[in-house]
């Protein structure tokens, strides 16, 4: 099985991962910018983190053979700060040049903060400005369904924004027809306990149909599967889906997004 | 797929998860104390498993989430805790 890993966070892994990731037909990685799981305390810090995710990380991937791409941006959960963000997203237009970055993301909500979002349109208007992909985070849990409303209704409100240039993610079976139905692309994050299972995440493909849809695996330095992707294609075939549906899910579908940036390219390419 | 094979397929495993969720709600019965929202919202959440319609777990995760419109102040704590907290 071959499949593009779209949403990994692999600073956080090991080279076990991506030996395993390899070995399992992984032909490309890409890695949002995201929480480091504690806050980082000055715009320094993501400026380093910046360069890890444009320098340091692709050659760690390269010894392993594995093409490493990146979005960059300020998460949504150091988003609360408003002079750091408002620093730490004048640094962002430095990196988006760099050969490995595909665009602005994973920017989104949390908590459905006042600041949290003023910081998300201000960093749509930088992906505008710079005409760049949008990779979206939305809410985890109780807080998913309302995030995704204000999310969608802030893209839709900025006209420049194209909705084939956005994918919106973690979507689950309360949220994923909000994204598809305004013509976004929407990502299913496979999780072992939350988010959405590999047989969720095929029961949608079932009901809402292949077109504008990923899978990934989100993996991080939480309880997460680097795997997540082709067992999600095992359980396709379980249920009988074809060799040719199972091959769009994993790598067709990202693989039509991604290469809208045109610095996105598989080996062979 | 035919039902026959879901049954096949899924059947031992969604009765497992079924377990699951009786010992986990024998547990918290066992426990002294009362139940939270959390839990309020779970055993709320139960009630569309019987329901009919094949839109189950859009509506459990209905169920579960913040239906409020506007953003909140400040966001305070960063982690969600599976049901929305009392205002």
């Amino acid at each position: 099985m071959r499949f593009i890993e779209p949403h990994a966070h692999m600073v956080s892994r090991t080279t076990d991962d991506y030996q395993a990731l390899v070995t399992s037909g992984c032909e490309a990685v890409c890695e949002p910018a995201f929480w480091a799981g504690f806050d980082r305390r000055s715009a320094e810090g993501f400026y380093d983190y910046f360069c890890q995710l444009t320098e340091h990380e692709p050659k760690r991937a390269a010894k392993f053979g594995l093409p490493h791409f990146c979005w960059i941006c300020l998460n949504p959960k150091e988003s609360e700060n408003l002079r750091l963000a408002t620093e730490v997203m004048a640094l962002i237009p430095q990196f988006l040049d760099r050969p490995n970055v595909l665009g602005i993301g994973e920017i989104g909500l949390n908590k459905n903060s006042r600041n949290e979002l003023r910081v998300f349109e201000q960093q749509v208007d930088l992906a505008a400005k710079y005409d760049q992909l949008i990779l979206v985070h939305t809410p985890h849990l109780e807080d998913k369904l309302k995030g995704t409303r204000l999310i969608v209704n802030a893209l839709k409100a900025d006209r420049r924004i194209k909705p084939e240039r956005v994918i919106i993610d973690h979507v689950e079976e309360h949220t994923i027809e909000l994204a598809l139905d305004a013509g976004f692309w929407a990502g299913m994050t496979l999780y072992p306990d939350s988010k959405c299972s590999p047989a969720r995440a095929v029961d949608m493909i079932e009901n809402y149909g292949a077109e504008r849809l990923w899978m990934n695996s989100a993996c991080d330095w939480g309880v997460s599967t680097p795997l997540a992707v082709p067992r999600a294609g095992l359980e396709m075939r379980r249920r009988g889906h074809s060799a040719e549906a199972v091959d769009k899910m994993l790598r067709g579908n990202a693989r039509q997004f991604l290469s809208q940036s045109p610095k996105f390219k598989l080996a062979g390419d | 797929m035919k039902r026959q094979q879901v049954l096949d397929l899924y059947f031992v495993e969604a009765r497992a998860k079924l377990l699951d969720v009786a010992a986990f709600l024998d547990r918290a019965d066992r426990a002294e104390g009362k139940d939270d929202f959390r839990l309020k919202a779970f055993r709320q959440a139960l009630g569309q498993l019987r329901a009919g319609g094949a839109d189950r777990a859009r509506r459990v995760l209905v169920k579960l989430s913040d239906r409020t419109t506007q953003p909140v102040k400040a966001a305070g704590d960063k982690s969600a805790c599976g049901a929305p907290p009392p205002k």
